[in-house]
């Protein structure tokens, strides 16, 4: 019975951990090994900086990230005062003042990253579809950072049997193929300053790890958390074993 | 309860209290002295398992519920905001969007041992109802609460679930409307879904008190299926099997705490991370995984009943379905009469045990089938057809199988007390190793 | 049972409590720790005020960290009247200088000392107490034109909101 039930067990796992995908035939996204993937995965710092880099310069004239906070980005490794001077390059509408009128103002770390368009109409209006959101895309896809990596990275020529229409792209990873959004980068379009390859593939890397961070900030707290639950678990398990056979020693 | 003998406490206190109110006496008796089966393998585990998992979602959930919101405009992002900015908030939502998913576990576990050993036969057959109304409660507090978050999957979940009463013929269409509080699934319904989310667990814990003591009237059953004859068959709860299940619950925390912090999202679906939006259906909305066997079994009535040679339907393939889901668990409520064979036990009823086991296998595969894409195919063929044979199997075995094994599968000899059945088997482990 | 054995299952008894009392503790530690103020709550933490808005013998109430602040824009009579007093007849004893950063200026904040309602005063019509300041509606507190506490049941004077200058007409709590 505990055999069968264990097989079973395996058995159940695989088919129900692989999650149906692939819908329409489309290409799984390349797997790029990432710094924060595995027990003792860690964001790499230098990478997060590189990916606001682009998320500012490229990214966020389309797309927001409405639940990052500018006071957040010391998760990156910048200090109060360059969290401040970030947010201060950022105007946000505040209000009403004293005389009911909404005003403008420079974003101070308590503001969260303001989105490119006043509501979801707005960003439909000037592009067709409302670019999603940004800051939970790595959690709200299948693949995860891979599938960010994957979609920056799988832009091509349609096959010659699939004309698109205006405003359409083709893209190796996209579910189906067709993407409403422009290939976004090209090799050498960011400047890095710390002397990175200033190349897609590595853009595509660094902001698809900041983006993993957007989703997932307290990974790291997580992970200890659970190496030092598990080995406290670990250890209570083997007591409990060893009690268990005292107390049982003589009923058997 | 309690109006019988009391023997006095030594602690001033103690004694003070339950000369008034017998509360320590009654611990004493029923989870101190109580008598309890020696032979309990480790699958009687779970059911103090579940409680303990039913204890820590009722904990984290009252602490969630002071940090959400419930309106379709704040739920997501309050839901965001407990990851992010509520201290030790992720935790607390990993601990509890896990704990469902564990607590379903320990309770399947549970409940296919009670089938197994056949812990629902007489005299245990109200304890195995009670049992089951705890299941169905379990299934509907945690339908409403993945509606919470207020993600893709909550909205398409609510929708799809809810619209199951449209298929009861004539009312079906005013009772969803009602269930709604509106045309569609929004503000009145998650507004009323967080509420009996914060209720259902309280009825849980109660039929729980009544389920447990309805155990301790006929006291447990036990891998041999046969009635404790004695003391020499026993052994008190305490501390024999209040050691046993914190080991057991030690280990399964472990695995419990592996996906907490290292694959927190696992067994959820990505799409919930997406807003609902009430214009756009995900492209494959599937239930939880413990709902899945359940939902192939919706899925696989695809025809109707008609009357033969005229136009008229009986059965529309859609009630069909849902016919066969609620029923499918609610066989469960009439499993003591439906196998009325003497033995309990698996062990000593080998075609049972042959059917049960391929039961179990069928359920594990009806899971499989539900968590495909309605258009899946398997061999070749539309996978919708193996999900229907393992429904047809699923019915045969409760309808079929189980009243006919009853009247005519012989079974083997049982042993003649629980003692002796420990004493021969240690008696042979002792040879083993001497050897 | 040999007392031996006896020993060995006490101690491994008290090992398996004493690590179970730590787990519940350790779990129960961010449940409790999580009704402390969410991080979003703690960066809401400061307040910038224009001082400009404020005439000469007016005052302002602005919100800081969820709770009323006052700015007063006093008056020279005001401040002597601040300044002029016995500390003996005084319940929290604290000098007018102790009190402000730039003496037209009082900033405190508007929560009575006793049970925590904010008191009345802001405004020319508002009753001002004996002591020309502010007065507590719900119990009969009197304070006076520093903020400080001069008759009533409160305790201690109107508590002072960390602040600086930021310029000479802005200031920022907190």
């Amino acid at each position: 019975m505990k055999k069968t039930l264990l097989s079973l067990l395996a058995v159940v796992t695989c088919a129900y951990s692989a999650p149906a995908l692939a819908s329409g035939g489309t290409e799984a996204p390349p797997h790029v090994h990432w710094e924060f993937s595995g027990p003792f995965g860690t964001y790499d710092r230098a990478a997060l900086q590189r990916g606001l880099k682009i998320y500012r310069e490229v990214c966020s004239s389309c797309h927001a990230v409405k639940h990052l906070a500018f006071r957040n980005l010391t998760d990156l490794g910048y200090n109060e005062e360059q969290v401040k001077a970030i947010a201060a390059e950022y105007t946000v509408t505040d209000g009403p003042d004293e005389d009911g009128e909404m005003f403008e103002r420079p974003a101070r770390p308590s503001d969260r990253f303001p989105s490119p368009y006043p509501n979801e109409n707005a960003a439909k209006a000037a592009n067709g579809v409302a670019p999603p959101d940004l800051s939970l895309i790595v959690k709200a896809r299948h693949h995860g950072a891979n599938h960010v990596f994957g979609i920056l990275t799988g832009y091509e020529e349609a096959p010659e049997d699939h004309p698109l229409a205006d405003g359409q792209h083709w893209n190796k990873y996209m579910p189906g193929h067709v993407i409403a959004m422009a290939k976004p980068l090209s090799n050498g379009q960011v400047t890095y300053e710390d002397g990175t390859i200033e190349t897609v593939e590595q853009y595509a890397q660094d902001v698809a790890q900041f983006l993993a961070w957007a989703s997932e900030p307290d990974l790291e707290a997580r992970k200890r958390f659970g190496i030092s639950a598990l080995i406290f678990l670990a250890v209570f398990a083997g007591v409990m074993y060893r009690l268990k056979k005292a107390v049982w020693k003589d009923v058997h | 309860m309690g109006h019988g003998e009391r023997t006095a406490f030594e602690n001033p206190v103690i004694e003070w209290i339950d000369s008034r109110l017998p509360i320590f006496t009654m611990m004493q008796k029923e989870y101190g002295v109580f008598p309890t089966p020696k032979n309990f393998n480790y699958f009687w585990n779970f059911g103090a398992i579940a409680m303990f998992m039913l204890v820590t979602m009722i904990v984290t959930g009252i602490v969630l519920a002071m940090h959400y919101t419930a309106n379709t405009h704040l739920a997501f992002d309050s839901v965001e905001r407990i990851m992010r900015d509520v201290n030790g908030g992720w935790l607390l939502r990993y601990i509890h969007m896990n704990g469902a998913s564990f607590f379903f576990i320990a309770v399947y576990i549970h409940i296919f041992r009670g089938m197994y050993y056949g812990s629902y036969k007489r005299p245990r057959e109200l304890l195995w109802i009670l049992g089951v109304a705890i299941f169905l409660l379990m299934m509907a507090t945690a339908f409403i609460g993945y509606v919470l978050p207020w993600g893709q999957m909550s909205l398409w979940g609510a929708t799809v679930i809810t619209n199951l009463f449209s298929a009861i013929p004539l009312v079906g269409d005013s009772i969803v409307t009602l269930l709604w509080g509106g045309f569609s699934v929004d503000n009145p319904t998650l507004t009323r879904f967080f509420a009996l989310h914060y209720l259902l667990p309280f009825v849980i814990f109660a039929v729980v008190f009544i389920h447990v003591w309805a155990l301790h009237i006929t006291g447990s059953n036990n891998p041999l299926g046969i009635d404790t004859k004695g003391p020499q068959d026993t052994v008190p709860f305490n501390p024999y099997y209040t050691i046993k299940d914190s080991f057991g619950l030690v280990v399964f925390l472990m695995l419990y705490a592996l996906f907490i912090f290292f694959m927190p999202n696992a067994l959820g679906h990505p799409d919930n991370y997406t807003p609902a939006n009430p214009l756009v259906t995900p492209a494959h909305i599937v239930p939880e995984w413990y709902f899945l066997p359940f939902y192939a079994i919706l899925r696989a009535i695809t025809f109707s009943i008609d009357i033969p040679f005229t136009d008229i339907t009986i059965i529309t393939a859609k009630l069909g379905g849902v016919i066969a889901m609620f029923g499918s668990i609610l066989l469960w409520f009439v499993l003591p009469w439906l196998d009325s064979h003497p033995i309990r036990s698996a062990k000593f009823r080998p075609v049972f045990r042959y059917f049960f086991l391929l039961l179990l296998a069928d359920f594990i595969f009806l899971g499989y089938v539900g968590s495909q894409p309605a258009d899946a195919t398997m061999f070749g063929l539309p996978l919708s057809v193996f999900g229907l044979g393992a429904t047809a199997y699923y019915f045969a075995f409760f309808i079929v199988i189980l009243p006919w094994l009853s009247k005519h599968e012989k079974g083997r000899e049982l042993p003649a007390s629980i003692h002796e059945a420990v004493l021969a088997k240690n008696k042979k482990k002792a040879v083993e190793i001497s050897e | 049972m040999t007392a031996d054995s006896d020993d060995r299952r006490g101690f491994l008894m008290l090992t398996a409590g004493a690590m179970a009392a730590v787990g519940v503790g350790r779990m129960a530690a961010p449940m409790i720790n999580s009704l402390n103020p969410a991080k979003d709550t703690l960066a809401l933490s400061t307040t910038e005020v224009d001082l400009t808005q404020i005439p000469e013998g007016e005052a302002r109430t602005v919100m800081w960290q969820g709770k009323p602040v006052f700015i007063k824009h006093r008056t020279p009579k005001e401040i002597e009247e601040a300044e002029d007093v016995d500390m003996a007849n005084l319940i929290d004893k604290q000098t007018d200088d102790e009190r402000v950063k730039k003496k037209q200026w009082l900033v405190v904040v508007g929560i009575c000392t006793h049970l925590g309602c904010v008191p009345v005063g802001q405004k020319e019509t508002d009753a001002h107490g004996d002591y020309d300041g502010w007065f507590c509606p719900c119990h009969g507190s009197h304070y006076d034109t520093s903020g400080r506490i001069r008759k009533g049941p409160a305790p201690r004077n109107l508590a002072v909101p960390p602040y600086e200058f930021l310029s000479d007409t802005v200031i920022k709590i907190g």
